[in-house]
């Protein structure tokens, strides 16, 4: 041994001191200038304007512009994740035509710009002016203009919740994938059957696999509800945009929807742990009494 | 149709069935009598547990019929074809037969009194109350009755075999399948869920066990059955079978596994 220590009696009682690591306190030490440069600067720099930022934060069209970006986020997902289900399922099914189709949809939908997709939507009346809905090569029951039907609401809807349904396939696919398959035949063995099989024993235990991502998705998607603002929905950031055009202070509105996404998507990543904890019920690691 | 007294509780003609190019089942003659416990040995691999899989339609014939308490399994004869069975067709008739797998598979975000209702309360539509008046009487009878709030991640693998036990019983079946119950244990947790099973045979439940507990077939066992590569070599009862064998195949296999 190349270290000399002193000796040590048998009944002494030693402190330990703990090494420091150089590289980590300069580590600390450049952090601790950055933030005090970034404190200083968001304080000084008269420009972010912070009292137009308070003045605006909480009016009526940057209120109202943040419900519609809530609703459409939520619309968004509940569709986006009920179709990636049902794409996930056909992926899964025997059937290679239903597995081929979910497959195609997936290519095509996670293959093109979202931004593309929505501006297409918006568009449709372009290829089909006229809508009708009956029977397939035959007479159709109700009918009307694309234009009256594609509102920049409905385009918005359109687009993000079939955008959404080819990432959630892909989820959820991997969910059931990830779910033993004697499970499967456990449950076939009770008598149980198909419908009741995936609703009752193979989504639930999916549901830990595929929460995660599910919810990393959501917060994807409530920042991308944004590039409906390209339609003229009156979203959160389309909302700023026009207070900004009239006023010229693009900084701070850009600030106010910062703020209003970066609260939103908070609340949502503390409603991620709850959401996680209830689909880890029956796990060794918490164990109710 | 055979009188309802006279005919086996399980009959198995001519099954056969191949995974890809390997023939796993080669022409199997099987059965089994109301009451009756068989107990199915061989080496991995023999076919033993595809065949107990053919029982309730867990894995599909090539060739061949089952019938079990006279009806057949999976399929229903039209002229001189067979025609496959729907999808209720066939959870109907799995629902009356019980089976024990070697993973447990107990449905683990589900505590162990729901894991035992599920199949009574949704597949049965048995009232909420009776289904689950009898999962606690089906707990009791595999002495189990405390652990019913519990997950089965809580449990000892032993207990997590006998509440599977009690899951399939809970929907009381004509007919239990076991396959390798006990394989999956720790051997200090084999003897109480061979105890379980020594109890249901106790009671008359007709039983089909495949198992390695060379034991377990001797002392419950009525009917003993040696399958290798695909076909029955030796069937008779259990003492005979062992002290006996006709067989040089169950002859190399017993001096195995004795």
């Amino acid at each position: 041994m190349s270290t000399t220590s002193l000796p040590i009696a048998d009944d002494e009682q030693l402190a330990i001191v703990r090494r420091r690591s150089l590289p980590r306190v300069f580590g600390m030490l450049v952090m601790l200038v950055l933030a005090a440069m970034l404190v200083h600067t968001l304080i000084t720099n008269g420009r972010f304007e912070w009292g137009v930022v308070a003045q605006y934060l909480t009016v009526d069209a940057v209120v109202a512009g943040a419900l519609l970006t809530l609703e459409l986020t939520a619309i968004a997902m509940v569709l986006g994740v009920m179709l990636g289900i049902v794409l996930a399922v056909m992926r899964v099914s025997r059937s290679r035509l239903l597995a081929s189709t979910s497959w195609g949809f997936v290519w095509f939908f996670r293959g093109t710009p979202l931004l593309i997709q929505l501006i297409f939507w918006f568009n449709l009346s372009a290829l089909y002016p006229a809508l009708s809905l009956g029977i397939p090569f035959g007479p159709g029951f109700i009918s009307g203009s694309s234009n009256a039907f594609i509102t920049p609401f409905a385009a918005a809807v359109l687009g993000l919740s079939l955008n959404e349904a080819a990432y959630m396939a892909e989820i959820v696919r991997g969910g059931l994938l990830g779910v033993d398959r004697g499970q499967t035949e456990a449950a076939q063995a009770l008598g149980m059957r198909r419908l009741h099989i995936l609703h009752r024993i193979v989504l639930p235990q999916a549901m830990r696999i595929i929460v995660p991502p599910m919810a990393n998705q959501t917060l994807s998607m409530l920042k991308n509800t944004s590039l409906v603002s390209v339609l003229g929905a009156a979203d959160l950031l389309h909302s700023a945009q026009i207070i900004y055009s009239r006023t010229y202070q693009t900084v701070p509105l850009l600030i106010v929807a910062a703020l209003w996404y970066l609260a939103m998507t908070s609340v949502l990543s503390v409603g991620q742990y709850y959401v996680e904890r209830y689909y880890r019920r029956g796990d060794r690691s918490v164990t109710p009494s | 149709m055979t009188t309802l007294t006279d005919r086996p509780l399980v009959r198995a003609r001519n099954l056969r069935k191949s995974f890809g190019s390997v023939e796993v089942l080669r022409g199997i003659d099987l059965e089994v009598e109301t009451g009756q416990v068989c107990c199915i040995i061989g080496p991995s691999g023999s076919g033993k547990s595809t065949l107990l899989r053919c029982i309730n339609h867990l894995e599909k014939l090539d060739s061949g019929q089952i019938h079990v308490d006279g009806e057949l399994i999976g399929y229903r004869r039209v002229g001189n074809k067979l025609h496959e069975l729907s999808e209720r067709d066939v959870a109907r008739q799995r629902a009356g037969i019980g089976m024990v797998f070697q993973q447990f598979n107990l449905f683990p975000h589900m505590t162990v009194l729901a894991n035992v209702m599920e199949a009574p309360h949704r597949v049965r539509k048995e009232p909420l109350e009776q289904a689950r008046s009898r999962a606690l009487r089906m707990l009791g009878r595999v002495g189990l009755l405390d652990k019913a709030t519990a997950y089965p991640a809580q449990l000892s693998g032993g207990q997590q075999q006998r509440v599977a036990i009690a899951r399939a019983l809970a929907m009381q079946p004509r007919l239990m399948l076991f396959d390798e119950p006990t394989s999956a244990l720790d051997p200090e947790l084999v003897g109480e869920v061979l105890e379980t099973m020594r109890a249901l045979a106790g009671d008359g439940m007709t039983m089909i066990v495949v198992t390695h507990e060379i034991g377990f077939a001797k002392e419950v066992g009525d009917l003993l059955v040696f399958v290798d590569e695909g076909v029955i070599v030796e069937r008779g009862v259990p003492d005979e079978v062992l002290a006996n064998p006709t067989s040089e195949r169950t002859r190399a296999f017993l001096s195995k596994v004795l």
